[in-house]
């Protein structure tokens, strides 16, 4: 008898919580909180993480990738764990040249004690002039968009912040992909 | 909206569930924006800073002596939800010492630390989706989600393909652990058929003669452009 062709389609493991204990492996070493290491025009993005009672999150990994440096450039990941006021600081570019109708974003995958899985959001520049284009942004509530935008630091040129808020009024939008 | 799910019921847990308490003030509490996976960059590779220089897959001989405890071997194969084995893809691992303790400064559990023992591995799939760890098993520990808690014995996995669709962080348990019924963070997989995915399983031919126990455990990552629920594009 002849074996089928086709897999057999597999149940997907289930996701766990990362834990609080998890810097000794994860998120050893700051160097992975710089990308593009060899570019110009460095940007600053500061990411904090709270709670639903406005608490910092001081145990949670950040992971962000983003779009290139150059046109046509490969893309780029790092890594940080938050500190004891809930941020983690990345350094590196603007991303650039966002496909046809997107704007320019950072993506953000977010793990945390507490969180069964990890969250998926994504960070835009209120200065970008595309982002009235964005259809991932079109498909957000336009009363929950801001959360999605970055604020720049009015006491340091080139650093932005991003607020995500797990929980509350202003509650950051999380994408189930 | 579509309301396309390509996970299928059961098989991940909520992200509120309040018997595991950090959840409460931790599960974001506004539906998920679903998003199609064109719309997505997340599907597109990323090139990340790891290689396999940086692999380390024996967490036992780190220290100037062997690390204490009941050596294992854990080992299996990361697959798609196809069964295609995911090569290159960089697997993460870390854990408590074989007395329930983790090399953190804020764990405070009064059991010896192992001066031999971080507890932190890594490595990179080979074509075939294997990877294999050496290390010690680890003893379950207490916390404090609610009255005389105590957390099942168990590995964290990290693990990152080429993409960020098949990102997962998971722990892998061990068979027979009495302490399943009690503990909130394992039953929160609703599926009994899930959570059983995290239990890995004793397997004598991974075993080594008068060295270590064997364990096989196999993880099941969404597959790249694997969305048997989506309409085709």
């Amino acid at each position: 008898m002849m074996e089928r062709a086709e897999p057999r389609a597999l149940l997907p493991s289930p996701s766990q919580t990362v834990g609080p204990f998890f810097d000794f492996c994860l998120t050893p070493d700051a160097k992975h909180g710089t990308l593009f290491p060899g570019s110009p025009s460095r940007v600053r993005i500061a990411i904090r993480v709270t709670d639903g009672a406005a608490q910092a999150v001081t145990d949670a990994v950040v992971e962000i990738w983003h779009a290139c440096d150059v046109p046509g450039g490969d893309s780029a990941f790092g890594r940080l764990g938050t500190g004891e006021d809930g941020t983690c600081e990345f350094d590196t570019v603007r991303p650039c040249d966002p496909p046809a109708g997107s704007a320019a974003h950072i993506n953000i995958c977010l793990f945390a004690r507490g969180l069964l899985r990890h969250l998926f959001t994504r960070l835009y520049f209120p200065d970008d002039p595309r982002i009235a284009e964005d259809r991932m942004l079109a498909r957000v509530p336009h009363d929950r968009r801001a959360t999605l935008l970055a604020q720049p630091d009015p006491t340091s040129a080139a650093r932005w912040v991003f607020e995500i808020r797990l929980q509350g009024p202003e509650e950051t939008v999380f994408f189930d992909v | 909206m579509s309301e396309a799910r390509r996970i299928p019921d059961g098989s991940q847990p909520p992200l509120l569930y309040p018997p595991y308490g950090s959840t409460r003030l931790r599960a974001p509490l506004q539906p998920l924006v679903i998003l199609p996976e064109r719309l997505s960059d997340l599907a597109a590779p990323v090139y990340g800073w790891w290689s396999p220089d940086d692999a380390d897959n024996d967490l036992t001989r780190r220290g100037a002596e062997e690390a204490q405890g009941q050596r294992i071997i854990v080992a299996g194969r990361l697959l798609d939800e196809d069964a295609r084995p995911i090569a290159g893809a960089l697997i993460e691992l870390w854990q408590a010492n074989a007395a329930g303790r983790y090399h953190h400064s804020k764990d405070n559990h009064p059991a010896p630390l192992d001066p031999n023992f971080t507890g932190a591995g890594r490595t990179i799939t080979d074509a075939d989706g294997r990877y294999e760890f050496t290390t010690i098993r680890p003893g379950a520990y207490p916390w404090r989600n609610h009255e005389n808690a105590w957390r099942p014995a168990h590995i964290h996995f990290s693990v990152f393909g080429r993409n960020f669709l098949n990102r997962l962080v998971t722990q892998m348990y061990f068979p027979g652990d009495p302490m399943f019924p009690y503990d909130p963070i394992f039953q929160s997989i609703p599926d009994a058929r899930a959570r059983e995915r995290l239990v890995s399983r004793y397997d004598l031919s991974l075993t080594r003669p008068e060295w270590a126990l064997g364990y096989a455990f196999d993880i099941v990552v969404r597959g790249h452009n694997a969305t048997p629920f989506e309409t085709p594009r």
